[in-house]
């Protein structure tokens, strides 16, 4: 049984009580004496020379403090990218500027030309109203092939195409797959897409501004999952500001997702801003502003072939992928479809040989970067959708065939670069089969049949590189950043314990499992536990919340400093029982002295350090506080089984879930009613894409479901209640917890059940030409697949 | 959104004299026109708010048995007050969420005429009278196309008289992101005949499909319709179903509510 409290046990979530309550904090709720409103003026065509931006009528308006222009930023760093990569001919990434305002030309709608300081929001929007802006339109491209194709359409003039890099992964390996997929017995191929997302947190960006003129020092407040990320990038790349000169602070984030890495312009606006004008700048986007300012997910459109000898033994994989970077690179664009998604083509399967292709091209779009699961969610619908078609078309069970070319043995390493530490895909896939009770599946289709509903079920497994990541390793692979993860604990005079980690918490719960781990390892209750993140300021050097790392690396740094605290305690505990360090344990919050009854309260040690009257200050310092960098060894890798069954009302094409189970193997679990929580936003929002969620733009670049009224967003009675389970666990072996990270699990590994499920649903009632439907799977797609 | 003012009339000829003035917008729920008033879409001088006026508030029986329902009536007074006309009440609590429902009104949803709205099917279906500060109106006479309606400036929906039938049903299928009327069919039996109006599907707005109308007339089953086929042609095609689907799930639909009548 966890200790209450403790590691294991389903403690409820402390910082739900404010979120739930109203009393949260966040960024639009911080208001500052004297603050100024931005509004942008954005781009309404998606590409566009820039002849003039008139703003003379609109700066005699009244409440206008002041109105910038791209000729403002001349001179000022642009918006930098965080990752270059290399392609596959040894040559760098074509990497374009991205002007904080739009400078010459406008690449998609809602790029920024003009920001307008006023003194209320509605007389900052009257104003950029009232700017003249001269703008020759120009045709966009939008559509990747034809970008790629069509060199007439520039995204970037001074570029010398739309491609960005044609990356080939293992390079090596090109002409050894090409050769085994054309001696092989079987080869199935696929051509889908991947559609593009909107990420949607519930909260849309903010950002707010500062400067004290007095002492020169510059406050960013913004919704960020990394304040540290944005410290560095803002303050090194766009505006000079040296890092002590410059505090960001990231308070209650309400979601992120992903879209909420990245550096945005928005952000060196108002930070920028508030000096020129000596105000603070407050922004806050409306959601409208958030679809087609943030940066979205996914968009790749791939060609898949699996090759397979004739007992269904793969024998190689060949991905040619094209994936969309928007008009701009947004800050770790180019590793999603590289480093994050070809490295996961391997899957759960010993196929020897792969091969992974991926252009990356610029359109006249918002620029497109990681949302939850970033690359992972691509590789594992790719390569489960062409097994199952594989599975089809050999006469083979899809779930047999899987478990035939399960990877067995640990470590394993893949043919593409990475290593599986630990991991046992057959036990997740048996406890699949049993919480789904996939044998009861024949009955429950003759039930549906009987209501006149078509019936699948559709399987699949998943693996993901997350814990993310080595430093020195994703160095090599072009990162421009280190992936470690830091904390401080301060332990009060009373007892009372303090961490400072650089983990930033926007939903996941950190401050409660975070503050578990601790109590665990010490032996204190969690509620003499604080934790505190997002403030550059309080917090050492941290690289924030993204990859579901927090757990696996910031909880491991915290672990570390924690020891840290621990073998100092234990030398202050003997100095005041007069025994030996190594004779000291530690235990309930109690120490003692091996052998004897001798033993001191944690709180004695605590106040020993701080009121040091009878303590060893020849061998060490007063106080009590420590800090850890830890840098990962190698990802982590969660895996698992996941199966959905739908029906599909064969007069209009609606799908509906009728039950979904996920095994997960997330290592060694915190806070299990976390984890369930994490698994059930995962899949709604896998859920999400397959059936709902489509990002469309028209061919002239006009974002089309630019609302709610149009971009379908997956609720509560679109989801069934679903079946979860994580006893499967295989500790990772190069973390001090032995955890893996489940944020982005439930994304990953859901959306190619559902499409299997449709499909299977579709064959089974004898729609034998349908073998695969692009998401979102709507009625209307499904109907048109049923009726081709 | 611009700046407004704003009147609370508690009359229907104080909220026409208000309505007489220049730039004076009709305000009933707001579920339509704030959203179009916070995207600077309108810019009115005046809203004249008609949820404070009690003579347009609520439903009762006239003395020809048909219902009578306030025009500022809320979508959910509607759901729970409607009982003498079940499918209708059933229409008025699929609309929307509980936000929505508590604050719309059918004469705002009416005024609107959106083509993929659920309370113009109902009128034409139901053949139901508009009553207005000024006249009444067939609701034959008062759907035309697009957001667009008989109406006269500044004249306002008091009431509506919904003829009860023997038997009715409304189908919607929804649009899977705003959840209004992809199709939706509401099919109305009468002693004299049946009628069958669509929304969500014509580029022209809400429609009878008279063919229908005829074969249900004669034998109200579904598979009077087994033998007919609505045209593509002048259906509404957008990223969430093609022409051809909508005319194909009008038909469904219409079996649909025939069934379940
Ligand atoms: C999230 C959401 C979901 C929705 N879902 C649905 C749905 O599923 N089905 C559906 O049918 N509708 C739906 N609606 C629309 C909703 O029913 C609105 O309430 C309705 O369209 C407008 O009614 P209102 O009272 O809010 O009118 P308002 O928004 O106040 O006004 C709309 C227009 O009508 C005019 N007007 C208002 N009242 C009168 C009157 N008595 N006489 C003359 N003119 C008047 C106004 O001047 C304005 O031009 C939805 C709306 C939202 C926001």
């Amino acid at each position: 049984m966890p200790k209450d409290g403790g590691i294991g046990a389903s403690t409820k979530r402390r910082e739900d009580v404010r979120f739930l309550t109203g009393s949260g904090h966040y960024t639009d709720d911080i208001n500052l004496h004297g603050q100024a409103y931005v509004h942008f003026l954005r781009s309404e065509v998606a590409h566009g020379e820039l002849k003039g931006v008139d703003t003379s009528a609109a700066e005699a308006m009244d409440g206008v403090v002041r109105i910038f222009t791209g000729a403002d930023f001349e001179g000022i760093g642009g918006l930098p990218c965080g990752w270059q990569i290399t392609d596959r001919f040894g040559e760098v990434m074509q990497e374009p500027a991205h002007p904080v305002l739009a400078q010459g030309k406008v690449r998609h709608v809602g790029d920024p030309i003009a920001a307008v300081v006023a003194e209320s929001p509605e007389a900052a929007r009257d104003a950029a109203e009232a700017i003249v802006v001269d703008i020759k339109e120009l045709p966009a491209v939008i559509d990747m092939k034809e970008a790629v194709a069509n060199s007439d359409i520039k995204v970037h003039d001074d570029l010398t195409s739309n491609l960005c890099y044609d990356w080939g992964f293992v390079e090596e390996n090109r002409d050894a797959v090409d050769e085994a997929i054309k001696n092989a017995h079987h080869v199935t191929t696929l051509e889908l897409k991947n559609q593009r997302l909107v990420a949607n947190p519930m909260e849309p960006r903010v950002a707010v501004g500062e400067y004290s003129a007095g002492t020169g020092d510059y406050t960013l407040y913004t919704t960020s999952q990394n304040p540290h990320v944005i410290r560095l990038l803002m303050g090194a790349f766009v505006l000079g500001i040296p890092e002590h000169k410059l505090r960001v602070v990231a308070p209650d984030v309400g979601g992120g997702f992903g879209s909420k890495i990245f550096h945005y312009a928005e952000e060196a606006f108002c930070t920028f801003a508030a000096k020129a004008v000596r105000r603070p700048v407050k922004w806050t986007a409306s959601r409208s502003e958030a679809f087609i300012s943030d940066a979205q997910g996914r968009d790749h459109v791939t060609k898949i072939e699996l090759a397979l000898d004739k007992d269904g033994h793969f024998l190689a994989l060949r991905t040619d992928t094209y994936a969309n970077m928007g008009a701009y690179l947004s800050t770790f664009a180019p590793s999603v479809p590289t480093w994050l998604h070809g490295t996961l083509m391997a899957g759960n399967y010993k196929t020897p040989l792969i091969y992974v292709n991926v252009k990356a091209v610029f359109t006249n779009t918002v620029p497109v970067d990681a949302y939850r699961g970033a690359g992972r969610p691509e590789a594992t619908f790719q390569l489960e959708r062409v097994i199952d078609k594989a599975a089809r078309e050999m006469g083979i069970d899809p779930i047999a065939l899987r478990r035939k070319n399960f990877v067995t043995e640990f470590p394993y390493a893949t043919p593409v670069a990475v290593e599986y530490d630990t991991g046992d895909y057959e036990a997740t896939m048996a406890k699949l089969e049993e919480i789904a009770d996939l044998k009861g599946f024949e009955k429950r289709r003759a039930a549906s049949a009987e209501k006149g509903m078509l019936r699948g079920l559709g399987v699949n497994c998943y693996i993901e590189a997350c814990g993310i990541a080595p430093s020195n390793l994703v160095g090599q692979l072009g990162a421009r950043a280190g992936l470690y993860e830091s904390a401080t604990v301060r332990v009060n005079a009373t007892g009372g314990l303090v961490v400072m980690t650089g983990s930033h918490s926007h939903g996941q719960g950190h401050e409660t499992s975070f503050a578990q781990v601790i109590s665990d390892m010490i032996g204190v209750d969690a509620d003499m536990v604080e934790i505190v993140h997002g403030d550059t300021s309080k917090v050492p050097m941290g690289m924030g919340t993204y990859g579901s790392r927090s757990i696996a690396v910031g909880g491991s740094a915290m672990v570390r400093a924690t020891e840290k605290i621990i073998a100092k305690a234990k030398k202050i505990a003997a100095h005041l029982m007069e025994a030996s360090d190594s004779d000291i344990e530690l235990k309930d919050g109690q120490f003692t002295v091996a052998g004897t009854d001798k033993s001191v309260a944690w709180g004695d040690v605590t106040l020993a350090a701080y009121v040091p009257h009878n303590y060893p200050l020849e061998d060490i310092e007063p106080g009590l506080e420590e800090t850890a960098f830890y840098d990962p060894a190698n990802f982590t890798y969660p895996a698992g089984a996941y199966s959905c069954e739908v029906e599909v009302d064969p007069d209009t094409g609606k799908v509906t879930i009728a039950s979904f189970a996920a095994a997960d193997d997330f290592g060694n679990i915190v806070n299990p009613m976390i984890v369930d929580g994490q698994v059930h936003g995962g899949i709604g929002q896998g859920i999400g894409q397959a059936l709902l969620e489509n990002t469309v733009y028209d061919e002239n670049g006009q974002l089309l479901t630019g609302s709610y009224m149009d971009y379908a967003m997956p609720r509560a009675d679109d989801l069934p209640s679903f079946s979860v389970d994580h006893s499967c666990q295989t500790p990772c072996t190069h973390n001090p917890l032995g955890v893996k990270g489940c944020g982005e699990a439930g994304a990953i590994g859901s959306p190619p059940a559902v499409v299997n499920a449709v499909v299977d649903a579709l064959q089974r009632a004898g729609h034998t030409n349908v073998t695969h439907i692009d998401m979102p799977l709507s009625p209307s797609r499904v109907w048109a697949a049923m009726n081709s | 959104m611009y700046a407004f003012n704003i009147e609370r009339p508690s009359t229907i000829a104080g909220a026409v004299d208000a309505l007489a003035k220049d730039e004076a917008q009709a305000l009933g729920g707001g579920q339509t026109l704030i959203p179009t008033l916070k995207q600077r879409l309108a810019s009115p001088d005046t809203l004249v708010s008609l949820t404070g006026i009690p003579e347009m508030q609520g439903i009762c029986t006239a003395d020809d048995g048909a219902l009578c329902i306030g025009g500022a009536t809320s979508h959910a007074a509607v759901a729970a007050g409607a009982s003498a006309y079940p499918a209708l009440a059933a229409l008025a609590g699929g609309v929307g969420d509980p936000a929505v429902r508590n604050r719309g009104t059918i004469g705002g949803s009416l005024a609107n005429n959106d083509p993929s709205a659920c309370y113009p099917s109902a009128v034409l279906a139901s053949d139901a009278t508009i009553v207005t500060n000024a006249r009444e109106i067939a609701a034959d006479d008062f759907f035309d196309g697009l957001f667009a309606t008989a109406l006269d400036e500044g004249e306002i929906i008091t009431e509506v008289r919904f003829p009860v039938p023997e038997a009715a049903n409304y189908q919607k299928f929804l649009q899977p992101a705003s959840r209004f009327a992809l199709v939706g069919v509401f099919v109305a039996k009468y002693a004299d005949g049946v009628r069958v109006a669509v929304t969500g599907a014509s580029e022209d707005g809400v429609f009878r499909w008279s063919d229908a109308e005829a074969a249900l007339s004669g034998n109200f089953s579904a598979s009077a319709l087994a033998e007919l086929s609505v045209p593509a042609d002048g259906m509404i095609a957008d990223l969430h179903g093609s022409a051809e689907y909508r005319a194909h799930l009008v038909k469904v639909m219409t079996g649909r509510a025939v069934s379940a009548a």
